[in-house]
């Protein structure tokens, strides 16, 4: 589960991480009173405006409507006013959202951390992942912060560290020592990064984070060393043991049609192609997905109805299914063990009757428990549905369906 | 021979008396595995399809000499299951349960390095050796007895899989589901090492999906050291990019990461890969000709 900024910084405060301070606000007025109690908590005139949503690239993206950053530095209360206007409501496009943007629900209101000071200020990368193949957690940093970390590691590989976790001793006090001699640190903000490593590690496992990043980690020129942004990753399986954090979910960052199949406990991604499909298992619906685009077809979704394909889980397909106008055509693929095919074919008839005006070629494909039963039932349903039993005879009708 | 579990294989189930644990335990039993009884913390001293039941898996060992266990826990409590069957000594645990927190596996991937107990899974359908025992959920009838050994992180494209070998005049020794977590105890490598050094079988299906670099490694490996024919699939050519690991994942991962570059080092290292599905019972028996 994806955080907002505003959101990953409120936990890390729990646990002593010193992030840059701010508000979230969702109206213009509320974004006046977060810079009038800023401006008198910190004493600077200056504070910025951040986007809040889920992705990154907020600082170069723009607002669709108003040709605005999603990030700007704003200089007295009027420019709060102008860029929140500007920012507040509109479609947020960035690299990672893709052309359609998303709309900017929140704006957050934070302390302008570039203050002078006696020390050079220095913005640096960190984040907090798993290793999957070393299966222990692990922390990667670089001095190249408040950039794009991927072009980082393509460039200049030599300039990202790595420091692994043992999961029985925790992050070690000699270990985060050596994260802040590699990033060129001595003195008060040596000390400071050292307490912010050791304690952002505390939160990543106390919070069951699936990824932690905090880009830019931000040396002041005071030596504080701060968290300017955060993106944070929950672990979906952990959260039934952090009730509270499950509050924090914002639908509105999410596909409705994925929310909906959540609903039915189906597994579902939409995709841009034409054939539908509805499979058992993530594995073989991953590879109906390549077999479709094999015989001449593009995936339109991957949805895996997991252990119990019954009427209602297929009636509840079928309806997310062709809610796309794109999809030419929908294959069902089952492979029958403990769920027996006869039973999935009766499902399969009674929702096609209940939804009545199906006009696509719908194609079934029902392997195991019971196949040829099955395949009997759909052939004498009088339905302008094909079965087939080999994935091979199901690859042929996508074929033909889409040729 | 085949590997891992055999006629003599003593299974206990975790989580014995729960909705998943009696319905595939009864499966288990049908299928002819020798069940020899089960754990259910505060149940201990009775019975459950006529099978003892104990309040730990030490107790479990001590009385019924138990060399392999199956958990059907729920998430949150599996780790700890995992790591208290191999306390108990147990030699080969395999875990079902789905939805397992990474941290927990994290810890217990680490506790398992001290110990000689061989985990399967989390999140797989488990190992069956045709006609002899299986321990897992997996629908029994399709893996006929024959040459040919299966590892694969997805449950129904397993089946999938031994369907095809079936129909193409071969059987199956034994399929060992890996499990599709992040964290897994027995990557695709170890599965194939043990297969190839089973004189049973004398060609491997190799199944892997995006994510990872198991397939790769296991790909490595196989160049090294094949002496038998291996058929190779991977699903997920068409997932789009970066639905579930972020930027940072993606770094760590590698390169190898998507179907496209696993397939490559696949096709390199003298796997026999298939682009379909459709097509993995055919080309195992093309390779077995040669």
């Amino acid at each position: 589960m994806n955080l907002h900024e505003y959101q990953a910084k409120e936990l890390l405060k729990k646990y002593n991480v010193p992030v840059q301070e701010g508000f979230a606000c969702s109206t213009i007025h509320e974004a006046e009173e977060a810079y009038r109690q800023i401006k008198n908590q910190f004493g600077s005139s200056f504070a910025v405006v951040k986007a809040q949503i889920h992705a990154g690239g907020r600082g170069k993206g723009t607002i669709k409507e108003t040709g605005i950053n999603g990030v700007k530095v704003a200089k007295n209360l009027e420019e709060v006013i102008d860029f929140s206007k500007k920012i507040l409501g509109g479609t947020l496009v960035t690299i990672q959202t893709g052309p359609a943007g998303k709309v900017v629900n929140k704006v957050l209101i934070t302390q302008d951390m570039y203050y002078d000071g006696p020390s050079p200020r220095k913005e640096f990368y960190l984040s907090i992942l798993l290793d999957r193949s070393k299966g222990q957690n692990v922390i990667m940093y670089s001095t190249e912060g408040g950039m794009n970390i991927e072009d980082v590691a393509h460039d200049t590989p030599e300039k990202i560290f790595k420091e692994w976790v043992s999961p029985s001793g925790g992050l070690l006090p000699f270990q985060a020592r050596k994260i802040a001699f590699n990033l060129g640190l001595s003195g008060e903000a040596f000390k400071n990064l050292v307490k912010f490593v050791t304690n952002l590690y505390n939160a990543y496992v106390g919070l069951d984070c699936a990824m932690l990043e905090i880009n830019p980690l931000f040396k002041a020129a005071d030596d504080k060393i701060i968290a300017v942004d955060c993106k944070m990753n929950l672990d979906d399986n952990a959260l039934t043991r952090h009730a509270d954090l499950s509050s924090l979910r914002d639908i509105s960052e999410e596909d409705p049609t994925e929310v909906e199949a959540g609903k039915y406990n189906l597994n579902f991604v939409k995709l841009d192609g034409n054939v539908g499909c509805m499979v058992n298992g993530a594995g073989l619906a991953m590879a109906t997905m390549d077999m479709i685009k094999l015989s001449g077809g593009e995936p339109a979704n991957f949805l895996d109805v997991g252990g119990t394909a019954n009427a209602q889980t297929v009636e509840a397909g079928f309806k997310i299914i062709m809610k796309d106008p794109n999809v030419k055509a929908i294959l069902i693929n089952i492979f029958g063990g403990i769920v027996r095919c006869d039973r999935v074919a009766a499902g399969v008839i009674e929702a096609y009757k209940n939804l009545g005006n199906i006009n696509i070629p719908i194609i079934v494909r029902l392997q195991g428990t019971n196949a040829a039963e099955a395949k009997k039932l759909i052939d004498e349903s009088g339905l302008k549905v094909q079965s087939a039993i080999l994935l091979s005879e199901a690859a042929d009708l996508v074929k033909k369906a889409v040729a | 021979m085949s590997v891992l579990v055999n006629k003599n294989s003593k299974v206990i189930v975790q989580g014995f008396t729960g909705t998943e644990g009696t319905f595939h335990a009864t499966q288990m039993i049908e299928y002819g595995t020798q069940v020899v009884g089960g754990v259910t913390p505060g149940k201990g001293g009775g019975t459950h399809l006529e099978k003892p039941i104990f309040n730990t898996v030490a107790d479990a060992v001590k009385q019924t000499g138990a060399d392999v266990s199956i958990i059907f826990v729920p998430p949150a409590f599996a780790a700890d299951a995992i790591m208290e069957a191999a306390e108990a000594g147990i030699g080969l645990v395999v875990c079902i349960t789905e939805g397992i927190p990474v941290q927990d596996m994290v810890k217990v991937k680490n506790y398992l390095a001290s110990t000689k107990t061989r985990l399967i899974g989390p999140n797989c359908p488990g190992v069956i050796t045709a006609d002899e025992c299986k321990v897992g959920i997996m629908p029994g009838f399709i893996f006929k007895k024959g040459n040919i050994g299966i590892v694969s992180k997805s449950g129904t494209l397993t089946y999938e899989a031994a369907d095809q070998i079936v129909k193409a005049g071969m059987g199956i020794t034994t399929a060992i589901g890996i499990g599709g977590d992040p964290i897994i105890g027995t990557p695709t490598r170890d599965a194939v090492e043990l297969l190839m050094n089973d004189p049973e079988t004398e060609g491997i299906v190799m199944i892997g999906e995006i994510g990872g670099g198991m397939e790769a490694e296991a790909a490595r490996w196989i160049k090294a050291n094949s002496k038998k024919p291996v058929v190779g699939f991977i699903a997920g050519q068409t997932a789009p990019p970066g639905r579930r690991m972020g930027h940072a994942g993606a770094i760590v991962g590698g390169s190898d990461d998507t179907a496209a570059a696993k397939m490559k080092i696949m096709r390199e290292c003298g796997i026999h890969v298939v682009d379909s599905p459709a097509d993995i019972g055919k080309k195992m028996a093309e390779a077995m000709k040669k």
